[in-house]
């Protein structure tokens, strides 16, 4: 069998402030978006897949852009409303201290990015993907130019998920239990400010903390103190947001992709719609409009394999198991530690979409049969009172 | 007798029967496996045949016939229990017997102290 063997980091990838740390902690590294990071510490994948839902994870998430759009007026609605050019979301009206999950369109409806905004008061922060954070930040920065002055913030970025998560912040930040599922809030921790968001890419309840790069390590470690707390890698990170039904940007979600199509219609909210207060005015429009009231011709689905072989990204799914041409292609796939069973999303025909059909995906030339399933495969855990 | 391949199998050889696995290197490589797709009992492979494969969390990975021969018993339990195989790899975790055909191509295996070089 071929067996990659990689003992040091290339000069070329980039660091984040935790890299010394994962060395010291045994991680096996791998490139991820220009990055050196984690893909798995000494437990393995499934160890720390099923801590992180058992206690508390901890993830570096530092590679992930982190973007403050300023309003030059010194009024946040008029960040809000510049910032609603770009993305079909109501950000207008989101409360300062509150976060949405947003999709960046195209001219054709597709996605060039998914983000988090959250409304700090006197500025918009998002949280970016790391492959697309230089095109994201060039974007707002060239369109939002009258308006806005783009500010790239260079701190470290740690997500802390899991039922025990709250316990274990609370001992360092008390004032984190009155934070609800997507509130945002500035905490001191270990005597340092930090923007703590109620949020995560797990489908735990958690927090993701971002904070100036110099005390990164130091609050890692303190957090690793906390006996529920292990350091979780990005191959964990990708089964727990699997699970929970999540899109990887990339694989599921892509330039190609409208936000209808990726069953993330619920992103739009009315305002935004085409009868809405503030309708339209973002990329893509008119494409989205029209899948949104006449209909898509495919969707993003679950998938369950009905053996034990996982089928993963790029397999060609199949109406019958004898029939020719694809109908479909599998964009994430893997192996659910929580269901110990395989699982997958893809994209299928809106006729055969439907939850409990069965369709076949191929794997190494064998057709095998998987059935649709609805998402998320785990229910998530949010606090949301 | 105990000997390796540049793809990180080993096997132990009784006479013509091969015992064939993973080495802890290739284990460890591979991370966690959840699958393990072993050969008919029967079957027939030439050297370097795909014999069996195996799933870890990120990737599926070919295990090859370090030598020709027939299958003539394979290791249900890892079938089962993926896990063994990462927590016994060179015992428990063995994955199929060989009857081997032609044990000339034996002298081009790797010892243990050239496979140790091997990895590093």
């Amino acid at each position: 069998m071929s067996v990659k063997v990689s003992k040091t980091s290339p000069e070329e990838l980039r660091r984040t402030p935790l890299h010394a740390l994962h060395l010291a902690l045994g991680a096996r590294m791998v490139p991820f978006a220009g990055y050196d990071m984690p893909l798995q510490f000494e437990s393995g994948v499934l160890k720390e897949h099923l801590h992180t839902r058992a206690a508390a994870g901890l993830f570096d998430v530092s590679h992930m852009g982190q973007i403050r759009v300023l309003p030059k007026s010194g009024n946040i609605a008029d960040a809000a409303r510049a910032l609603e050019r770009l993305v079909p979301a109501d950000i207008l009206g989101m409360a300062p201290d509150r976060q949405r999950y947003v999709v960046f369109t195209n001219d054709s409806g597709g996605i060039h990015d998914d983000a988090m905004v959250a409304n700090r008061g006197d500025h918009l922060l998002l949280i970016v993907n790391a492959a697309c954070k230089e095109a994201d930040e060039d974007r707002l920065r060239v369109q939002l130019a009258d308006e806005c002055a783009v500010e790239r913030s260079e701190r470290a970025l740690l997500a802390l998920q899991g039922p025990n998560a709250e316990a274990v912040l609370a001992r360092f930040a008390p004032d984190c239990t009155s934070l609800r599922f997507m509130d945002v809030r500035q905490l001191l921790i270990m005597g340092v400010d930090c923007i703590v968001m109620r949020s995560g890419y797990t489908g735990e309840d958690g927090f993701e903390i971002s904070m100036p790069s110099d005390v990164a390590q130091e609050i890692s470690e303190g957090l690793l103190e906390d006996p529920n707390v292990k350091p979780i890698g990005l191959g964990a990170r990708d089964t727990l947001r699997l699970e929970a039904g999540l899109c990887l940007y990339g694989s599921d979600i892509d330039e190609t992709t409208t936000p209808v199509e990726a069953s993330l219609a619920w992103v739009i909210p009315n305002v935004r719609r085409r009868n809405g207060e503030r309708g339209g005015g973002f990329p893509g429009a008119s494409t989205i409009f029209d899948q949104l009231e006449h209909g898509v011709m495919r969707r993003r689905i679950g998938l369950r394999p009905e053996g034990r072989i996982p089928v993963r990204v790029g397999a060609a799914l199949f109406a019958r198991g004898g029939e020719e041409g694809s109908i479909g292609n599998v964009t994430s796939g893997g192996f659910s530690p929580t269901l110990n069973a395989p699982i997958a999303m893809g994209y299928l025909p809106s006729s055969v979409a439907r939850t409990g059909n069965r369709v076949f995906a191929e794997v190494r030339g064998q057709r095998l049969p998987a059935i649709v399933a609805g998402l998320p495969f785990v229910s998530p855990r949010y606090k949301r009172s | 007798m105990l000997k390796y391949t540049e793809d990180h199998e080993w096997l132990k050889l009784d006479g013509d029967i091969a015992t064939v696995g993973i080495t802890e290197h290739a284990a460890t490589q591979l991370g966690d496996l959840v699958f393990v797709q072993l050969p008919e009992v029967g079957a027939k492979f030439d050297k370097g045949g795909e014999a069996a494969v195996v799933e870890s969390v990120k990737a599926a990975s070919d295990i090859f016939a370090p030598l020709a021969g027939e299958v003539i018993e394979v290791n249900e339990a890892i079938a089962n229990d993926p896990a063994i195989v990462n927590s016994d790899p060179q015992n428990a975790g063995w994955f199929f017997k060989l009857k081997v055909t032609d044990l000339k191509p034996l002298g081009e295996l790797l010892d243990e102290a050239a496979y140790k070089k091997l990895i590093g």
